[in-house]
């Protein structure tokens, strides 16, 4: 509420010199920002291809990532894909009943899954679990020295510790997301056999019917665009930290809002290149 | 061919550095910085915080470009080294870090193994055998499977030692090595220094603000302020320094001793 004339004291607020000034000035910066991180993704993926083409090869490093992004999120996945196939089985069975047509909740579950959910969830998952430890552990060796240590034994820094972290993600992530199909699947399955009686024969056939080796192909080929992209950023933020703990965090913060904004983002332009 | 400088002081130079500029943004930090390190010797680059002291000890191995001047390792300025270049530089190079930047994910034994691994074909008994040696020089003995989070600072700076001797180079570099540690670590770090300089022949140049380890150790001194050595030599002649920041720094320490 507008305030009355008692409370009318002392020189009135002091507005900005150019309200327009500002906001161009703080949509520049954002701007600025954006593609400088573009500019320096796109230099470290140049790099991190022309490394792990040449040797020396860091198999033992590879391992240890592949293990890390891929076996150690087989649970978080599997659990992710069976509640996400019930509940989309549960919400499309109650739609579809309004038409007769609970025949379709199989292959409705089937498409969804394959194409759009499974890439995207399993990405945002591995980039919770696996990218904020990446960007996190970068980070720490930055800050710490350990990353200059490597330098000066003439170790490339960028070869021992950012490929091997890159090739896991664009690795495990679309095979992560064949757990998330396969369990997706048996969650739909569950809730619409077994919860809303629905004909198991009925949900096999129809789903056989619509759902071709090109859908699951499609989420396979995003979900290798999101593991590439989500341990390009985890690395990418986590090396070039600076400021102690507090940058360490704060790059951190950086590295999961740009993956997952850009997960959903790619997400559209894959599916619109692959259309 | 790289430009390189004849030098000029009868000892062979192993280290030159030449009208060295560095600016990050509007702050120069380095204006200009001309210094001479003879094959052997031990330089300390003594100065407060803020000096350059680090920006330039960065330089000597190739971790930062300048804007101008040249760094003359070895006979070959490494200014214009690209990055594989710099890497066989890096070889001759052996750096102890200030907080120790020891792996913290690796073992001491690994932490100490790892540039025999990365750049050399031993096998593992004879691997074992060099660590074994290395972490004898700098005093230690059982501490092989321990992780750097279980020693303490003292510690962790002398497995950094052993990690930068352990491929037995020409040169190496020593950063704040006594910072944050008690007098007596202070002084076992002096004469591990002093150690590893007698029994291996190296170059050692060692960047400190600490005056007492500054004059134990070194060959020559020279004096970082603001961006420039204002004064260098050997330790006594420095003592006598009439320049007025030299002076007022070492007043800290030789006034009160």
């Amino acid at each position: 509420m507008a305030s009355s004339d008692t409370t009318d004291v002392g020189p009135p607020p002091q507005k900005p010199p150019n309200p327009l000034y500002s906001a161009v000035e703080s949509f520049g910066s954002v701007f600025v920002n954006v593609v400088e991180d573009i500019g320096g993704l796109a230099q470290l993926l140049f790099q991190v291809v022309k490394l792990a083409i040449r040797p020396p090869y860091r198999v033992m490093n590879l391992f240890n990532q592949l293990d890390f992004v891929g076996v150690g999120s087989i649970f978080i996945v599997a659990l992710n894909g069976v509640f996400s196939g019930m509940v989309f089985a549960q919400q499309s069975a109650r739609a579809f009943e309004l038409f007769n047509a609970e025949s379709l909740v199989g292959p409705t579950v089937a498409l969804t899954i394959t194409r759009e959910l499974a890439p995207v969830f399993t990405a945002l998952m591995v980039t919770m679990r696996a990218g904020s430890a990446m960007c996190t552990e970068l980070g720490t060796m930055r800050v710490t020295e350990q990353i200059d240590a490597l330098e000066t034994m003439a170790v490339n820094p960028i070869q021992y510790l950012v490929v091997p972290r890159v090739l896991a993600g664009l690795i495990m992530v679309p095979l992560l997301t064949l757990v998330f199909d396969m369990t997706g699947l048996l969650g739909g399955y569950f809730v619409s056999v077994t919860v809303k009686g629905l004909s198991a024969g009925s949900f096999i056939t129809r789903t056989q019917q619509w759902l071709d080796a090109e859908d699951i192909f499609e989420g396979l080929i995003k979900g290798a665009v999101f593991g590439l992209f989500i341990a390009l950023v985890a690395c990418f933020k986590g090396y070039f930290a600076h400021g102690g703990a507090k940058g360490v965090g704060q790059a951190t913060t950086q590295a999961m809002v740009l993956s997952a904004v850009g997960i959903f983002m790619l997400d559209y332009f894959v599916g619109v290149i692959l259309h | 061919m790289a430009p390189t400088q004849p030098a000029s002081a009868p000892e062979p130079t192993i280290i030159e550095i030449i009208e060295l500029h560095k600016s990050f943004g509007e702050s120069e930090v380095l204006k200009g910085i001309n210094l001479k390190v003879p094959a052997g010797s031990t330089l300390v680059i003594l100065g407060g915080s803020g000096s350059g002291k680090t920006v330039l000890m960065k330089h000597m191995i190739g971790l930062l470009k300048p804007n101008s001047g040249q760094v003359i390792v070895d006979g070959e300025d490494i200014v214009p080294f690209g990055a594989d270049s710099l890497e066989q530089v890096r070889r001759k190079f052996g750096m102890v870090f200030q907080a120790a930047a020891l792996f913290d994910s690796m073992t001491v034994y690994q932490n100490v193994s790892f540039p025999l691994r990365e750049h050399s074909k031993m096998p593992e008994a004879e691997i074992r055998e060099v660590v074994r040696q290395k972490l004898g020089i700098v005093g230690l003995k059982d501490v092989e499977e321990k992780f750097p989070s279980d020693l303490s600072g003292g510690m962790r700076k002398r497995v950094g030692l052993a990690r930068a001797i352990v491929l037995d180079p020409k040169i190496v570099l020593y950063d704040e090595p006594t910072t944050g540690l008690d007098p007596i670590t202070t002084d076992y770090v002096d004469e591990m220094i002093l150690d590893a300089k007698k029994q291996l022949g190296v170059t050692s140049v060692v960047i400190s603000h600490d005056i007492a380890s500054a004059f134990k150790v070194a060959d020559n001194i020279a004096f970082l302020y603001q961006g420039l050595i204002v004064d260098q030599g050997a330790p006594e002649k420095l003592r006598d320094s009439q320049h007025p920041q030299v002076k007022l720094f070492l007043q800290t320490w030789f006034g009160k001793n």
